[in-house]
C-alpha cells in the first residue's frame, strides 16, 4: 500500500464518518460543524486527485460562504443552544426509500463504469492547466453558454434575496 | 551552496542526504523534512509575537506620552516573558450552559488560521514554506477559517455581548473579503500567476508603483479583517464588554491575544509580499539571507504604520463600517480591475509597435498603470465631493412644545 492509498482511506473514514453525523448529530450547528469537516475531507480528494485550484475554491466557497452562512442562520434562530426536538417526522420511511433508490443506482453505475479499475492517465502541462480552465469558461464553442446561464441565475437569485430583504416603502 | 549565504537551504540538503544514507527512502524523508520545516515556521511565528506585543506596547507608550514597559530586560523587551508565565497559570473558567467542545476549538482555530498563511510567504527567493500554484486563493481561503473561529467563539460561550460580537463579526469580515479579494486580484493579473514566490518574481517594479489603489484597498480591508481599530466592532469594549472573547479566561484568552498580534503582523508581510516587493532588494538573489533581512525591514515598516491607525483612529459605527464596505471599496475595487484588465492588454498589445528597449518595458509599463491609477483617484474624489452630505444636522429638530392634554370630562362638571 502507497502513502497515497493510507492518505485516502483514512480521510475517505473521517469524511463518511463526519458526513453521517451530519444528519444524526442533534444540535444544529454541531451538524454545520461536520458539514465543515466533511467539505474539508471533499478537498483533501481534490488534492490527491492533483486539482489543487479546485481544493481552494471548495474551501473559499463551501466552508468560507456557504457554512459560515448555515452557522449564521441558524445562530439567529431561537433557542438553539438548547434545540432537542424530534430529529424525524412521519415521512422518514419515503426518505429512507429514496435514498436506498438512489444508492443502489450509484453502485449499479459503478459496477459497470470501466474507469475505476484503469489506472489515472498522468495529466501533462501541469502549470497551464488553470489558463485552460479559465479559457475554455469562455470560448464559444466549449462551456461559455453553461457558465453565463449560471450567472444570470446566481444574479436573479440575489436580485430576488435583495427584494425579499429590502425595505417596503409604505 | 554555501552556509553564510543560505543556511536553511544548507541545512535542509545535510538534513536530507543524512537520512537518506540512514536508509530511508525519498518519500518518507520529504514528509519529515516537511513537519520539521512547519514546526519551525510556526514556532518562529510565536517567537516573532513576544517581540511583536512588546513593540506595539512600547510604541502606544511613546505615543501616549507615557514609558510603556520598561522593567524586564533592557528597554522592557523581555516583559512579555513574565506575562506568558502569569497567563498560564490562570485558571480556566468555563461558562454554565456553554457548548464545551466548540468552546474549546475556537481559540485553536482562530490562531491556526493565522499561522497556516505564514506556509505560503516567501522569506527568501529559496526560503518558502510550499509553493503552491494558486497561493492566492489559498490566503481567502484560510481567512474564511478565521472567521470561523471567531464565529464559533461568540457562539458557543451561551453570553449575549458574545454573540452579538460574533454577528458583528460575520457582517465585518465577510463583507471585507469582497473588495480583499478583487484588489488581491490586480496583484495576479499584473504578475501572471497565482503563486505567490512567482508574483514577488514577478516584481522587477514594485505593485504599489503600478496600482497604489489596489495596494491601499487589501491593506484597508486586511485591518478590517483582523478586527482592530477603526475597525475593533467585534470586540467594542464600551458597548459588548469584549465581544466574542468576553468569556474566556486564562491561556484560551491568551491563544485570541496571540492570534489577533500574529494577524496583524502577517497582513504587514502579506502586503509587502504583494505590493512591496517581498524579499527583493540589493542582492538578494545571490544571498538569500539578505532576501530575509530585507523582507523583515519592509515588513516592520508597515507593521508600524498599523500601529499608527490603531493608536490615531476611533472606532467606526457599524453603519459606516458597511457603507464604507459595500458602498465605496467594492465599486472602486471593481472598476479598478477592469481598468487593470483593459490597460495592461492594450500595453501588450500596442508594444511591438512601440520599439521600446528591453529594460525599459517594465519601467513605461508602470508608468502607464500609475497615470491610470491616478486618474482613478481624480474622477474618484470629485464623485465623493459631489455626494458630500451639504450640512449635518448637529441638534435635533425643534420638537413641539408640550402641550396639557384635554382634562377628562368627568374632572370638568
Amino acid at each position: 500500500m502507497t502513502a497515497e492509498q493510507i492518505i485516502f482511506l483514512i480521510v475517505a473514514v473521517v469524511t463518511l464518518v463526519a458526513a453521517l453525523s451530519v444528519v444524526i448529530s442533534r444540535n444544529l450547528i454541531h451538524s454545520a460543524l461536520w458539514l465543515i469537516l466533511t467539505l474539508f475531507g471533499v478537498a483533501i480528494f481534490y488534492v490527491l486527485l492533483e486539482a489543487g485550484f479546485f481544493a481552494v475554491i471548495q474551501v473559499i466557497v463551501y466552508i468560507g460562504a456557504i457554512a459560515i452562512l448555515f452557522i449564521f442562520a441558524a445562530m439567529l434562530t431561537r433557542r438553539v443552544m438548547q434545540d432537542t426536538g424530534p430529529q424525524s417526522n412521519t415521512n422518514w420511511w419515503i426518505g429512507a426509500l429514496i435514498a436506498l433508490f438512489l444508492l443502489a443506482g450509484i453502485v449499479f453505475i459503478l459496477l459497470s463504469w470501466r474507469g475505476s479499475t484503469t489506472p489515472l492517465a498522468e495529466l501533462e502541462n501541469q502549470s497551464g492547466r488553470l489558463s485552460q480552465l479559465g479559457l475554455s469558461l469562455v470560448s464559444p464553442d466549449q462551456y461559455v453558454l453553461p457558465f453565463e446561464l449560471a450567472s444570470v441565475l446566481l444574479v436573479a437569485g440575489m436580485i430576488g434575496a435583495i427584494f425579499v430583504a429590502g425595505d417596503k416603502k409604505q | 551552496m554555501n552556509f553564510i549565504s543560505d543556511p536553511v537551504t544548507f541545512i535542509a540538503n545535510w538534513l536530507n542526504n543524512l537520512l537518506t544514507s540512514w536508509g530511508l527512502s525519498q518519500a518518507v524523508v520529504t514528509v519529515i523534512l516537511k513537519f520539521i520545516g512547519a514546526g519551525i515556521v510556526g514556532a518562529f511565528g510565536f517567537a516573532l509575537v513576544i517581540f511583536t506585543i512588546w513593540l506595539e506596547r512600547k510604541l502606544y507608550g511613546r505615543i501616549q506620552d507615557r514609558l510603556g514597559p520598561n522593567r524586564v530586560g533592557p528597554w522592557g523587551i523581555f516583559q512579555t516573558v513574565p506575562d506568558i508565565i502569569k497567563i498560564f497559570t490562570k485558571e480556566y473558567i468555563t461558562p454554565v450552559g456553554a457548548d464545551k467542545i466548540v468552546y474549546n476549538l475556537a481559540p485553536i482555530l482562530s490562531v491556526s488560521a493565522v499561522l497556516l498563511t505564514w506556509a505560503v510567504i516567501p522569506f527568501a527567493p529559496t526560503i518558502v514554506g510550499t509553493e503552491v500554484n494558486v497561493g492566492v486563493l489559498y490566503l481567502v481561503a484560510v481567512g474564511a477559517i478565521g472567521a470561523l473561529g471567531i464565529i464559533l467563539a461568540g457562539w458557543s460561550s451561551n453570553n449575549k455581548y458574545s454573540l452579538l460580537g460574533s454577528f458583528r463579526a460575520v457582517a465585518q469580515v465577510v463583507s471585507y473579503e469582497v473588495p480583499m479579494v478583487l484588489a488581491l486580484l490586480v496583484p495576479v493579473l499584473l504578475g501572471r500567476s497565482m503563486g505567490i514566490n512567482s508574483l514577488v518574481n514577478a516584481q522587477s517594479v514594485w505593485f504599489i508603483v503600478l496600482s497604489p489603489i489596489a495596494a491601499l484597498i487589501f491593506f484597508t480591508s486586511s485591518m478590517a479583517e483582523v478586527g482592530r481599530a477603526p475597525f475593533d466592532l467585534l470586540e467594542a469594549d464600551s458597548e459588548l464588554v469584549a465581544g466574542y472573547q468576553t468569556e474566556y479566561s486564562g491561556l484560551k484568552f491568551g491563544m485570541f491575544y496571540v492570534g489577533e498580534f500574529l494577524h496583524a503582523f502577517t497582513i504587514s508581510a502579506l502586503t509587502v509580499t504583494l505590493f512591496f516587493g517581498g524579499w527583493r532588494g540589493p542582492w538578494a538573489v545571490q544571498v538569500p539571507l539578505l532576501g530575509v533581512v530585507w523582507f523583515f525591514i519592509k515588513s516592520f515598516i508597515v507593521y508600524y504604520v498599523v500601529v499608527l491607525i490603531r493608536i490615531s483612529m476611533p472606532r467606526l459605527r457599524i453603519d459606516q463600517m458597511l457603507n464604507f464596505n459595500w458602498k465605496f471599496l467594492t465599486p472602486l475595487a471593481l472598476v479598478l480591475l477592469i481598468a487593470t484588465a483593459i490597460v495592461d492588454k492594450t500595453f501588450f498589445t500596442l508594444l511591438p509597435g512601440l520599439n521600446l528597449l528591453e529594460i525599459a518595458i517594465p519601467w513605461v509599463r508602470a508608468g502607464v498603470h500609475l497615470v491610470m491609477n491616478l486618474l482613478l483617484i481624480l474622477v474618484t474624489i470629485q464623485l465623493l465631493k459631489s455626494y458630500r452630505i451639504k450640512r449635518i444636522l448637529v441638534v435635533a429638530k425643534p420638537r413641539p412644545v408640550a402641550v396639557a392634554p384635554e382634562p377628562p370630562a368627568s374632572v370638568i362638571s
